[in-house]
């Protein structure tokens, strides 16, 4: 009898310590990074009470037989919290996670070793009860690389692929014949704004944003420079562009240069007309405000992306009654423009202003693509809440950013 | 004598009398912490002058921002970028070979400056110039597809159901279809598309005029931290005065 009831506390033991410790323990190589990483997976515990006090520790030994090292992870995830890796099936919903990089250092345990690239881990997770009892799970390997290539990012590719063919193709179709453009009322009454200038005997003042060379708005508003300097050429009208940017400084003197030699009067620019004002914002704001009460050109024109001084800026610019033309795709400062200025390009319109006033098929082509773009996107959007209000969403799995 | 002179000479006269008192009372310590109250009062008021009028002590404030500006971007460049990412690594190339790799940039970098030199050499910065751009729109292409694609479509495609969340759902889902629409280049604002144009832009204007209100609820924050400053900082007031 006492043999028996021995067998049977050692059996029900052992189902005990098998219930706890966790199981479909998997170790591999984090994916979509550029290595150094390990993702553990394991099954979430069965249902009973107090299973959500269960803490998690994970352990890294170069052995398979140890000794093992204590990690640092941030904490155990259901899988179902990073889409983008483990998908959106039911079974993340049933199984933890966590991500290690480094382990303690077992000849100096305050410092950490990284996780080697090519170089084989064994892994144990180890469950802690509230009671203090800990149960090690078996012991699995992985090896971290990096991955060529994110997979996560694969959706941004293919739209990315997709709408650059659109693009392609409207170009070639644009220099085939001619596209249709609405009315952009801002970019009409540029032309007006560089007459009144010259009527007045004043200059026109262009003001960049803050952003350097490499953003779109900056772009953009090079694009429209190069019309404005086209323009004042012909009119022989005194034009200042004001510069935060070293780059973009050179980019526009560059261009103000092409401009004036396309209009045929190389000798009326002067390289002092594209100037560097300051490299800090509300410097640049005040030496701008100052040149404005000071100078009051007749027509003051701000592209590019605009931070906090674009209120301080096109409410001088106000208050000397000059004519202002703003542009900028900086969301937050369109209130400011807006109630300031005469004309405002909104976001895409200062984009689209380059292919307004060029008529070039390339960038009229360009513009026409990405309304084409826009339509399917219009599309799939209304798509995929119908489908979403359905019940199906897949559509909306696929257009995720990750 | 014109009126603007009197008020300028009145208003020094003024703002010297109060840091002589100031100074006298040993309200402000006459070390470098009272000397810099008294210089940064001086320059927030005269900064604030311009809201009467463009005078000299706007100028001499604004001249000084750009020029302390100016410096202090100088000394960062050269402490942060030229002496820790060129300079040294470069001087250290016996000990590390790998540096080498960094002429590449500072060539770029000097290529930039040959736009300062004869037409003979200046096409050398069209060199830099293009691997900025390109290395910028490459850059930004797949964060835009990300940031203005991507991260507004997931949100919007969401299930529509009777309740105040299926409502706002159906409002922004509204919103972003007819902003959208708005944004249309190749067809002309007439008819229905000119119905959702309209609508998109009530939907911009609302979104903007809450910016607006947001923003300048933040701007006023600023203005009073620099009031607070000038009474609590300077003129040494116990707040709150009333």
């Amino acid at each position: 009898m006492r043999y028996f009831l021995c067998c049977i506390t050692l059996v029900l033991y052992t189902a005990q310590v098998h219930a706890q410790q966790p199981t479909g323990v998997k170790a591999e190589d984090t994916p979509n990074d550029s290595g150094g990483n390990i993702t553990v997976t394991w099954d979430y515990p069965k249902p009973y009470e107090g299973v959500e006090q269960i803490k998690y520790t994970i352990v890294v030994g170069e052995s398979e037989n140890g000794p093992f090292h204590g990690t640092k992870f941030s904490a155990a995830n259901l899988q179902s919290s990073d889409p983008g890796t483990f998908g959106y099936g039911e079974e993340t919903f049933q199984k933890l996670f966590a991500r290690v990089d480094e382990y303690t250092d077992p000849t100096d345990p305050p410092k950490r070793i990284a996780i080697e690239n090519g170089k084989t881990y064994y892994v144990q997770v180890i469950a802690h009860l509230p009671s203090g009892e800990s149960f090690p799970s078996a012991t699995v390997s992985a090896e971290a690389y990096e991955n060529f290539f994110n997979r996560t990012k694969t959706n941004n590719f293919v739209i990315g692929t997709i709408f650059s063919l659109i693009i392609l193709i409207s170009i070639f179709l644009a220099q085939k014949r001619e596209l249709f453009i609405r009315r952009i009322a801002g970019l009409e009454a540029l032309d007006e704004a560089l007459g009144r200038a010259t009527e007045m005997g004043k200059p026109v003042l262009f003001a960049h944003g803050l952003t350097s060379m490499g953003t779109v708005s900056t772009i953009a508003a090079v694009n429209v420079l190069s019309r404005v300097a086209n323009r004042t050429a012909e009119f022989n009208t005194e034009l200042r562009v004001a510069n935060n940017d070293p780059v973009v400084m050179a980019v526009s003197q560059e261009v103000v240069k092409e401009s004036y030699l396309n209009a045929g009067r190389p000798d009326a620019y002067s390289e002092d007309s594209v100037f560097m004002v300051a490299t800090e914002q509300f410097s640049y704001a005040a030496a701008l405000d100052g040149m404005m009460v000071r100078d009051r050109p007749a027509t003051n024109i701000m592209m590019g992306y605009f931070f906090a001084e674009s209120l301080l800026l096109a409410e001088t610019g106000a208050s000397i009654g000059a004519i202002q033309i703003a542009g900028t795709d900086s969301y937050t400062q369109l209130p400011f423009f807006i109630t300031t200025c005469d004309y405002t390009l909104m976001g895409e319109e200062l984009y689209a202003a380059s292919a307004y006033l060029s008529r070039e098929p390339k960038l009229l082509g360009s513009l026409k693509g990405q309304d084409i773009g826009k339509a399917a996107l219009l599309i799939v959007m209304i798509l995929g809440t119908l489908l979403a209000t359905l019940g199906i969403q897949t559509l909306t799995h696929i257009f995720t950013a990750y | 004598m014109s009126r603007d002179h009197i008020i300028f000479i009145v208003f020094l006269f003024i703002f010297a009398t109060i840091n002589i008192y100031l100074f006298g009372s040993g309200n402000l310590s006459a070390d470098w912490t009272g000397f810099g109250t008294f210089i940064a009062a001086g320059i927030t008021l005269s900064l604030y002058s311009f809201l009467y009028k463009d005078n000299p002590l706007f100028k001499f404030a604004e001249n000084l921002y750009v020029g302390v500006a100016a410096a202090y971007t100088l000394n960062q460049i050269w402490y942060t970028v030229l002496l820790a990412d060129v300079v040294n690594p470069l001087s250290e190339l016996e000990e590390n070979l790998s540096n080498l790799w960094l002429i590449v940039p500072t060539l770029l970098g000097l290529f930039m400056l040959t736009q300062l030199s004869s037409a003979k050499f200046s096409w050398l910065s069209r060199i830099a110039f293009a691997f900025v751009v390109g290395l910028g729109a490459g850059l930004a292409i797949p964060r835009t597809i990300a940031a203005n694609v991507l991260a507004q479509l997931e949100p919007t495609m969401q299930p529509i159901a009777a309740t105040w969340v299926g409502l706002d759902l159906f409002i922004i889902l509204v919103g972003v279809v007819t902003v959208l629409v708005y944004f249309f280049y190749s067809v002309e604002h007439t008819g229905p598309v000119g119905v959702a144009s309209k609508i998109g832009i009530w939907f911009l204007m609302i979104s903007f005029g809450a910016s607006f209100g947001y923003t300048i609820m933040a701007r006023l924050s600023l203005l009073i931290g620099r009031v607070g400053f000038l009474l609590e900082d300077w003129l040494v007031l116990p707040l709150p005065l009333f």
